[in-house]
């Protein structure tokens, strides 16, 4: 108690703007002549690399086109969209139960998580959704019942795990491992004084989770789920391996029919891109949504900064400040080295 | 575990009798005695360290105690006597017994994505199921009575360090507790602060809540308290009257800590 606590609420300003006020400081702004350098050098790159795609006959822009809307590529790209949403809930709803049992005071419990979340992160999801495909050469008959008990259903593993199936475990419960550090590092980021103010009103350890502990860990979690949201996206490419036809192989189906190979992959990367591209926007208006009621700044958005940093004033400033920033900054590079680790 | 029932204490409010504490190695309560009455103000003052929020933590159970007596209404804390052993109670009943005691921090800790208000009714809805329309109506009343009922819809970081502390009484009243722990509620305020967070203090103290207050404001133990205790490294070294243990400490431990802080 020998420091004082940060008191937001007060500082010092002086209000130039205020009737009555000192007179507002007129100064010229810095002029930024190395920002307009850099921008026009950046600028003449990407005009050069789009010209040289443009006049590439190979790229046969034509084809890419042609198949763009093709029935089988749309088909294939909803099944990306329907894997990553299936894979992220599973992940997020195991990931918040894992890292509320490794949290727990019971050391079995605790180590289950742990033992989980070792393994699914230590193997390569690639190899896991192999494994979970050929799950039915291992046990050939799966069956529901009593522990140790009578068998309550049981049927032939090849029916029960279609590559579908196996798609969903696989990159399900490998996300899960990841999901569980992220919601860990939320979970931990909640000051202990939180739940010690909760539990001296009453509330039971349960509830402390539920009303104070998870909505505040959200800042935390938010911005790297993003991440692993868009990151899903792409890593459901791999499902192709076992056969499931999602977007990636709905455009090999067709390129091993008709050998248009680049411009194939060219179709499935524009729709990896725009999926991509909508996810990011989602995610950044979530995490503005729920950095509410922890910083009076909100996060400025692009064109803000773009107008801010070319009319003089600093843009950085202006956009750094946010809540978002600095979560993304600190967790959100668990989602950046896990894409390195094993994609 | 020694921990002993307590039955011939069913009067006292707070009834502490060889109450020790470890931290693994680190013995930090060694055996306090201690008693507050219905009603009674007890201050208690000390060098950092000495155990003083350590004790104020067990009394609601955020800490375990590992040998002696520690019962509040003449009921243990964290425990229930059947017969003559004791069984640890589970989360659920310790938290119905934590209602009844009410905490104030020293850091305040209020709930930065909850509203002042919301902070103040998130108890009574959660735990007591009260209804929100009741719970609303009633925080709105306590957050007047904390001078704050312009103040309901703002949150936590928008409030001055004595407002948020107001708030944070309001909210442990809601709970309608029978006894109120204070950890040095005034610590972490500007000096200007430090003077409306006590007048609620004061105000409630007046209307007779029982109020078990660490601190270091040596004018509102003395004047607002009814008894005063001076802990030193895990014991209750003295304890009387306020004033008279301020004017004439008899112990020279007490008399080298006043030195320095009065
Ligand atoms: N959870 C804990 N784990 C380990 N040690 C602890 C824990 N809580 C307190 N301690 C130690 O116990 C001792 C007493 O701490 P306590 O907070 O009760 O002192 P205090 O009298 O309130 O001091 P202050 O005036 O600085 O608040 C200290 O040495 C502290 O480091
Ligand atoms: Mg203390």
């Amino acid at each position: 108690m020998k420091h004082r606590a940060a008191r937001p609420g007060t500082h010092v300003s002086a209000d130039a703007s205020a009737p009555g006020g000192p007179a507002a400081l007129e100064a010229v702004p810095v002029r930024h002549r190395g920002r307009w350098v850099a921008a026009l050098a950046v600028l003449l790159v990407a005009a050069m690399a789009a010209r040289s795609m443009a006049v590439n006959p190979r790229f046969q822009w034509d084809v890419v086109g042609q198949y763009l809307f093709d029935r089988a590529i749309l088909t294939g790209l909803e099944r990306t969209l329907e894997l990553t949403v299936i894979a992220m809930v599973i992940g997020v709803v195991l990931g918040v139960v894992l890292a509320v049992m490794r949290l727990s005071p019971n050391p079995v419990v605790a180590g289950g998580s742990w033992v989980y979340v070792w393994f699914f992160r230590g193997t390569p999801v690639l190899v896991q959704l192999l494994f979970w495909n050929f799950l039915s050469a291992l046990y050939p008959r799966l069956s529901l019942g009593v522990p140790f008990g009578p068998t309550l259903v049981s049927g032939s593993a090849t029916a029960l795990i279609t590559t579908w199936t196996a798609a969903i475990l696989g990159l399900g419960l490998n996300e899960a491992a990841y999901m569980a550090e992220i919601v860990r590092a939320g979970i931990l980021s909640v000051d202990e004084g939180q739940a010690e103010a909760a539990q001296a009103l009453g509330l039971t350890r349960l509830q402390v989770l539920r009303h104070i502990v998870l909505p505040q860990a959200m800042r935390v979690i938010i911005p790297p789920t993003g991440n692993e949201t868009i990151s899903m996206l792409k890593t459901t490419s791999l499902v192709s391996v076992i056969g499931y036809a999602e977007l990636l192989y709905a455009a090999q189906i067709i390129y091993s029919r008709t050998y248009q190979t680049i411009p194939l992959l060219i179709a499935a990367a524009i729709w990896y891109l725009v999926a991509t591209s909508v996810l990011t926007v989602g995610q950044y208006h979530l995490e503005r949504r729920f950095g509410r009621g922890s910083s009076r700044n909100q996060a400025a958005t692009m064109v803000q900064r773009l107008r801010a940093s070319f009319a003089g004033r600093n843009g950085r400033g202006a956009g750094a400040t946010g809540s978002g920033g600095a979560g993304a900054g600190g967790v959100g590079g668990v989602g950046a080295a896990r894409a390195e680790e094993h994609r | 575990m020694t921990v002993t029932g307590a039955s011939a204490h069913g009067t006292a409010a707070v009834h502490a009798r060889g109450v020790h504490k470890s931290f693994g190695r680190l013995h930090v309560l060694r055996g306090v005695d201690l008693e507050v009455e219905p009603s009674q103000v007890l201050c208690i003052i000390g060098p950092s360290g000495s155990g003083k929020s350590t004790f104020l933590r067990c009394i609601n159970h955020l800490e375990k105690v590992d040998a002696g007596e520690l019962s509040v209404h003449g009921e243990l804390v964290g425990y229930e006597q059947r017969g003559s052993r004791l069984y640890e109670l589970k989360d659920r009943e310790v938290a119905r017994k934590r209602t009844e005691i009410g905490m104030v921090f020293q850091r305040f800790n209020l709930f930065p994505h909850l509203t002042a208000q919301q902070n103040v009714m998130l108890a009574p809805v959660q735990v007591k199921g009260e209804s929100k329309a009741t719970a609303a109506e009633r925080a709105r009343t306590l957050l007047d009575r904390v001078g704050l009922a312009d103040k309901a819809d703002a949150y936590p970081n928008q409030l001055s360090g004595g407002q948020q502390q107001r708030v944070a009484i309001a909210r442990a009243l809601a709970m309608q507790p029978k006894l109120m722990l204070f950890d040095e509620p005034t610590s972490a305020l500007d000096p200007e602060l430090v003077g409306e967070v006590l007048d609620v203090m004061r105000d409630l103290a007046a209307e007779g809540m029982t109020m078990i207050v660490v601190t270091h404001e040596m004018g509102f133990a003395r004047e607002a308290g009814d008894a005063l205790v001076f802990m030193d490294a895990g014991v209750v070294v003295e304890a009387g009257a306020p004033r008279a243990v301020l004017a004439n400490p008899r112990h020279e431990r007490t008399k080298s800590f006043l030195s320095k802080v009065l």
